[in-house]
């Protein structure tokens, strides 16, 4: 059989086992771990075919003994009444189900290792672009080092292409709890601990946003920790770059709202580069409106929903960090207007 | 003993009958009424758990939906979870444990009654103590209510900064004294069946439901108390700043899990021994043939309990350990699986070549069994540490632990309460009224459950309170939240069979079944001092023996 039929098998198979990815093709927004689209994510999805398809052996053996065995040997109304041949044993037959699975345990032991080490201990290659994840209650910091970037929630980074692999890896750190990094088309999931660093890396192939979401309880809004990443072709992320690396815009016309934000306590816990705010508790808003959502992906980032999310945060993701500021209408309209030029 | 009563008598003799019953239940060191105690106590804190899980379906059936805020959602999986553990598998394990242990080894009583009748009580206390929280917990601070770290409270979310008030103190409190109740219970079974078997019972002739109880204590008491240690050293992390978990004064995190896992996982297997150990008694007595390879079900039991010490760590895949870590917990861990499938295929052995008797019983065990397969294999994906970077905190480990306690452990204790219920009451359970608990009952659960695997896969994490539209999750969930109705109906024929059998149900003679064991040598319900003269016993099937004196079973032993 050649790999290529090999592989529309292995895909077919899939389909044919689970309802829940032929669904998801049907869906628009799809964080299915059977379309991976990275490096690592692929090496798991080979990794859990063999798995499934082990399983599904297993489990079609046993059934069909069980459902063969309710069915021959019931009882039936004209039996009489003695008692069937005690057996109590069969030496041989128990070894026979002892080193079988043994056998099978060692196949998937061999799997597994072979994984572990393709992922885990995957060599970094010098030009992999390096991020640092830092999980925070309940959002996403963002650092890219070697680039003078810090951006919150959505992580852009360039797509891998055949002729030239891009690799981003990605150092996950923790302000406060656990959280927990996880995009199912790209990687599997890793964890981010305080006092402690961890490692993993993603290699998107194709260029678009992938979905993903906060995966260990991390407290109240755990549910709407929620994670884009976003990959561009090489020369879109190159002016991504350069966009994020400009100072903050300053236009004349909000600088009635810029006056009210600097003199409020917005500048306790946001950032604005290059200006007197220099807040590390919630997220850099250099560049806001480059971003697609608000709140972790709480709400989108439109106009309305800023206005909104302003005047009162706890109405749109109850229990964050950020409260409400008991901002008039006026000064609502001065500071949405504001925050709308931080593009 | 017959003197005390006498005494005790002028004092209480002018009280109301049902204050005179309460009394005895307080004052009783009879293992048999504390067993029906532990069980009780824990049927009741079933439905309390169950009736929150309800409340989380009903929220999560609809994407967006506002049915509960997120601060009580996160309460309602704290408590469902911690609830399900310590105050339902827990107590109904010691309660089975304890009713049938000294029944089936032809004794009169545990090893240490009085230490029993603790053991219960340090349970029940623990559990109202948990859910004093709900009233008790704001203290003067008036932050929050009942806990909402998650069963496993992983730190630092338990540490001062990230919990205020006082809900982890009682989660932390009970939990302790709930496993100062099953580290004793574990004792006094272990003793029991070591020190109290009747004449000619030896180790090899024990009933295999009393060599999984001393299993499973053993277990008990290797998991409780690494736990127990851990729960102190949290209290003392939040009264006297010990630091050992709290990371923002350097502590480590990591740390919590190991203990908490250390725990957590034998903890699993603690539970589905014992409805392993039901599973091994009524299988053979509904097939009419002896359990197929007594040795080797003994020895599979005692492989399980000692590979499931470790394999801790795979709970810990995506804490990011490293590779040679990663590879030896998920070797470990396939292992279990080697001595678990020995038991199904000696199980399914068992039935070939019998004559099955569908009885309630009987149906509970084969949904075990074909649940219980499920779980099992769901667990070996899980073990394939790169999937389960994929898997793990999705809702495919939500369905796969759901697989294993309510389809594997519930199924097998329901299969055994349906069993000894006439023991224990001297009157058979409705027979029609089984067979709707079974099906309603299977079929809510296969609706709830078998959906979460798919919203796993689809990447819907675990513990959260809503989820947005579009990403494929809402039929998943609108099937799951549907099949909590029909849980709940078979539930409520399980409840009404119950209560209205006490009274009304068949009278059921010494032995309904026609089974084999010693418990089925004495009346229903058992007297205070279980046999008049202490039996004495040839081989594993003391009644097969006194039914078939033409071929008897110790002939072959």
């Amino acid at each position: 059989m050649s790999p290529r039929i090999l592989l529309y098998g292995k895909r077919a198979l899939t389909h044919a086992l689970l309802a829940g990815a032929v669904y998801a093709v049907a869906t628009d927004q799809v964080t299915s771990i059977f379309e991976p689209l990275s490096t690592p994510a692929d090496s798991v999805y080979r990794a859990a075919l063999l798995a499934l398809a082990v399983c599904a052996a297993i489990f079609v053996t046993v059934v069909i003994l069980l459902i063969n065995a309710i069915v021959r040997y019931r009882h039936r109304p004209g039996d009489d009444a003695s008692e069937p041949p005690q057996i109590y044993g069969s030496n041989q037959i128990e070894l026979a189900w002892t080193v079988l699975p043994i056998l099978i345990v060692v196949v998937l032991i061999l799997v597994t290792a072979r994984t572990i080490a393709d992922v885990e201990d995957y060599p970094q290659p010098p030009d992999a672009l390096k991020v640092t994840v830092v999980g925070r209650q309940w959002w996403w910091e963002f650092r890219y080092p070697d680039l003078g970037i810090i951006t919150a929630n959505e992580l852009h980074v360039p797509v891998s292409e055949s002729g030239r692999r891009q690799i981003t890896s990605l150092t996950l750190e923790s302000a406060d709890v656990i959280h927990s990094f996880w995009a199912p088309q790209l990687a599997g999931k890793t964890d981010l601990i305080p006092n402690r660093v961890n490692r993993m890396w993603i290699e998107p192939k194709q260029a678009g946003t992938y979905l993903g979401n906060c995966a260990e309880y991390c407290g109240t809004q755990h549910a709407k920790m929620r994670l884009r990443v976003i990959a561009h072709p090489p020369e879109e992320f190159a002016n991504w770059v350069e966009s994020q690396r400009r100072p903050a815009a300053e236009d004349p016309q909000a600088s009635a709202g810029r006056a009210i934000f600097f003199s409020t306590s917005c500048v306790n816990c946001h950032a604005i580069q290059g200006t007197s705010a220099k807040g590390t508790f919630g997220p850099d808003l250099t560049h806001l409106m480059s971003r697609q959502t608000l709140g972790s992906g709480a709400a989108p980032n439109t106009p309305e929903k800023l206005r909104a999310w302003v005047r009162n945060p706890q109405a749109i993701k109850e229990g964050c960090l950020m409260p409400d500021m008991q901002l008039s209408d006026q000064e609502l309209d001065q500071i949405s207007a504001y925050l709308l030029t931080l593009k | 003993m017959a003197a005390r009563e006498i005494a005790l008598t002028p004092r209480i003799g002018r009280l109301p009958a049902v204050a005179i019953r309460l009394h005895d239940l307080v004052v009783t060191t009879d293992h048999k009424k504390l067993g029906l105690m532990y069980i009780g106590a824990g049927l009741v804190f079933f439905v309390i758990a169950g009736s929150l899980a309800s409340v989380m379906r009903l929220q999560l059936a609809a994407p967006n939906n506002g049915a509960v805020s997120p601060q009580v959602f996160n309460r309602l999986f704290t408590m469902h979870g911690t609830t399900m553990v310590f105050l339902v598998g827990m107590p109904i394990i010691a309660g089975m444990m304890n009713y049938l242990v000294p029944l089936m080894i032809g004794a009169r009583d545990m090893a240490f009654p009085r230490l029993n009748a603790f053991g219960f009580w340090m349970f029940f206390f623990g559990g109202l103590l948990l859910y004093l929280s709900y009233l008790a917990a704001p203290g003067i601070t008036g932050a929050g209510s009942a806990p909402d770290v998650g069963w496993f409270a992983y730190s630092p979310l338990t540490a001062r900064a990230f919990s205020r008030g006082h809900s982890t103190d009682y989660w932390t409190l009970s939990l302790l004294l709930s496993g100062v109740g099953s580290i004793v219970s574990a004792i006094n079974v272990i003793a029991t069946a070591v020190s109290l078997r009747c004449k000619g019972m030896t180790m090899m002739r024990l009933p295999l439901f009393v060599w999984l109880s001393i299993v499973t204590s053993f277990m008990i008491l290797l998991a409780l108390s690494p736990l127990s240690a851990a729960q102190v050293m949290l209290l003392l992390d939040r009264f006297l700043g010990a630091r050992f978990f709290d990371t923002q004064a350097g502590g480590s995190a990591v740390l919590w899990q190991h203990f908490f896992w250390i725990f957590g996982h034998p903890e699993v297997y603690i539970l589905i021994i014992p409805a392993f150990a039901c599973l091994s008694e009524i299988v053979p007595v509904f097939s009419r043939k002896p359990i197929f390879g007594y040795p080797i079900m003994v020895a599979a039991a005692v492989m399980i309990a000692f590979i499931s010490l470790g394999v801790w760590a795979h709970h810990m895949f995506t804490i990011g350990m490293t590779s040679m870590g990663n590879i030896f917990f998920a070797t470990s861990t396939f292992l279990v699986a080697v001595p678990t499938g020995i038991k199904i295929f000696n199980w399914l052995a068992t039935m070939y070549g019998g004559k099955l008797r569908f009885e309630p019983p009987m149906l509970f065990c084969i949904g075990f069994l074909f649940q219980f397969l499920i779980a099992g294999l769901t667990g070996v994906m899980l073990g394939v540490a790169p999937f389960d970077w994929q898997l793990h905190d999705s809702y495919f480990v939500v369905a796969h632990f759901h697989y294993t306690l309510v389809g594997g452990f519930l199924f097998g204790i329901f299969a055994g309460i349906y069993y000894w219920y006439p023991k224990a009451v001297g009157r058979m359970l409705d027979r029609r009224l089984g067979i709707w608990h079974f099906w309603l009952f299977a079929i809510g659960f296969h609706l709830t459950f078998d959906p979460q695997h798919f919203a796993g896969f689809l990447g819907m994490p675990r513990r959260i309170y809503t989820y947005e539209e579009g990403r494929g999750w809402e039929v998943y969930n609108m099937i799951s939240s549907v099949g909590v109705i029909a849980q709940v109906a078979g539930i409520m024929c399980f409840v009404v069979n119950l209560v209205r059998s006490y009274w009304k149900g068949e009278p059921a003679g010494e032995d309904p079944w026609d089974a084999w064991t010693l418990e089925w040598a004495t009346t229903s319900p058992p007297p205070e001092y279980n046999f008049e003269t202490l039996p004495a016993v040839r081989s594993s099937r003391p009644l097969w023996d006194l039914k078939h004196p033409e071929d008897p079973d110790w002939k072959y032993e």
